[in-house]
């Protein structure tokens, strides 16, 4: 069963086509990773995914239901997926607990109670048990990145999509974030995800796709395609990772 | 040894000879600073009022301005009109917040279904940012009660407020539009990624941190609005300044103007250090690093 698919999506800014007859499909449980280089598209398709940009054509199902359609009703789509983007985006109004509280109090209709004692337990779940009273900017980037993955997965998620999640974290506080990414892998978690961070991707993805010419240039088990790509770009590509 | 969150070492210090140095210099300056300072004002101050209380009008203008008895006379009757004032500004500051509140929102909703609400509240803003204030006020005032309409106020008063409101509403929407659209696409991103509509991301996200945001400029606005409702004494309302004008006018002595100049300065001068006070907590510490 194919809990995300997408089928034909176009989406360019201008004149600049980003996509272009793009095609992916994610199954349950599955962990799909996106590489390319950037302005490939990676974080373009986790944001039509997510409805944050209105795709030009082809269609996105989300566990069946057509999401692109007009009639869909944008909100309850998003409420059904979780994002986490590379600039954390935490409301730094709001202290950490409330940060995690307000989609399931204001969305999901859960008590505040109810709600408090479920952000909390994430709160521990992501090691952060502590800081539930703190303001967004008295943590660390990699503290401030799990609260927003705990943000995101308070309300179960379908599906979670992560967009370079790591990108402005020192190694050091990638560590911490990865971490915790496989455990969600492992639990089950049904994920999308842009990185550039090859050892991770080889580490957690059931599939790696390589993004090249607006589509899916290339994809494969990690084992294959970040050893032994087939197709020059994708090994053009990778070439530059020396980790490998 | 012991060490903190950061994992650095807190071992005993004592200052270098060279940081010793640097502070005994530092002291030395502040104190040549607040010396100068201190000198200067004071004979600044002297020649001043030399100046002045030498001057052959000064007996004259101390007399008109400056009469301690016609100042106690006067004050009672100042001081109530100075209470309408007071009355009028915390009143017409919470609707004009309101106000101003709507229409910047009204002026940041997209998509064309929105165009007439959007074009109504820029045409608001265009007229009456652009009016002075006293012509908007004199407008209403003489002009409504001429129209008899039935049902329609002919109470000076309030049609004065309603100037204020119509011409404050249209700056503090404008401050607070800014607000708004200072607030990264991201925060929205965030908001609406998890669910929340539009309405709830204004509500929750947008609209508290904009309005933290421009706090500031918003009391700068509420300083302004105290001094402004004077102006509505120009329609025989008996505020503060007409209140002064009808003491004055029995013996044309100016004094009462003073007296209502030092009222609104009792209720202004605090309002802006407690303005400047927000402006800097907001600033946080170490925003500016040593500058």
């Amino acid at each position: 069963m194919s809990d995300l698919s997408v089928v034909g999506l176009r989406k360019a800014f201008g004149n600049h086509v980003v996509l272009s007859g793009f095609d992916l499909s994610v199954a349950h449980g599955e962990c799909v990773v996106l590489i390319g280089a950037s302005g490939s598209g990676k974080s373009t398709v986790l944001r039509c995914v997510n409805l944050l940009e209105t795709v030009d054509d082809g269609v996105i199902r989300l566990g069946g239901d057509d999401v692109t359609d007009p009639r869909a009703d944008p909100d309850a789509v998003r409420a059904r997926m979780g994002i986490v983007f590379q600039s954390y985006n935490l409301f730094p109004h709001l202290r950490v607990l409330d940060n995690i509280t307000l989609a399931p109090v204001r969305v999901h209709g859960v008590a505040r109670a109810a709600a408090e004692r479920a952000a909390r337990e994430m709160l521990d779940r992501v090691g952060l048990a502590d800081k539930a009273s703190a303001r967004p900017d008295e943590l660390s980037g990699g503290q401030q990145q799990r609260v927003a993955i705990a943000r995101a997965l308070v309300n179960s998620p379908e599906l979670m999509l992560l967009d370079e999640v790591t990108s402005a974290l020192d190694p050091e506080l990638v560590g911490e974030v990865l971490e915790l990414l496989v455990d969600l892998k492992r639990d089950g978690m049904t994920m999308l995800l842009a990185t550039h961070e090859m050892a991770f991707a080889k580490q957690v993805a059931d599939r790696v796709c390589f993004l090249h010419g607006g589509r899916v240039h290339e994809e494969g088990p990690p084992s294959e395609l970040l050893v032994a790509p087939r197709e020059d770009r994708t090994r053009q590509f990778l070439s530059r990772f020396v980790s490998l | 040894m012991s060490t903190n969150d950061t994992g650095m070492p807190s071992r005993p210090w004592s200052p270098s000879a060279v940081e010793l140095d640097r502070r005994a210099f530092r002291r030395a300056r502040t104190t040549r600073s607040v010396v100068t300072a201190t000198l200067s004002s004071i004979v600044v101050f002297l020649v001043l009022s030399v100046v002045i209380t030498r001057s052959p009008g000064w007996p004259r203008v101390k007399e008109t301005y400056f009469s301690w008895d016609k100042a106690v006379s006067s004050f009672p009757a100042v001081l109530e009109g100075f209470w309408l004032n007071v009355r009028i500004m915390v009143i017409c500051g919470a609707i004009i917040g309101a106000f101003g509140l709507a229409l910047a929102i009204m002026r940041t909703l997209r998509g064309p279904v929105f165009f007439p609400v959007r074009a109504f509240a820029t045409a608001f803003t265009d007229t009456f940012r652009g009016l002075p204030l006293i012509l908007v006020i004199l407008l209403l005032g003489f002009g409504v009660p001429a129209l008899n309409i039935e049902g329609v106020t002919n109470d000076v008063l309030l049609l004065g407020c309603t100037g204020l409101v119509l011409s404050y509403s249209a700056y503090v929407g404008e401050v607070i539009r800014a607000g708004i659209e200072s607030i990264h696409p991201s925060q929205r991103a965030a908001a609406r990624s998890l669910g929340l509509t539009h309405v709830q991301t204004l509500r929750f996200v947008v609209i508290p941190q904009a309005l933290r945001r421009v706090m500031p400029a918003l009391l700068n606005d509420l300083v302004s609005l105290q001094k402004d409702s004077g102006l509505i004494s120009i329609l025989g309302v008996v505020d503060a300044v007409q209140a002064a004008h009808i003491e004055e006018a029995a013996d044309f002595n100016y004094t009462p103007y003073v007296v209502a100049g030092v009222l609104f300065l009792s209720l202004t001068v605090p309002m802006t250090r407690f303005t400047d006070w927000v402006a800097r907590r907001q600033g946080g510490p170490g925003v500016g690093g040593a500058v």
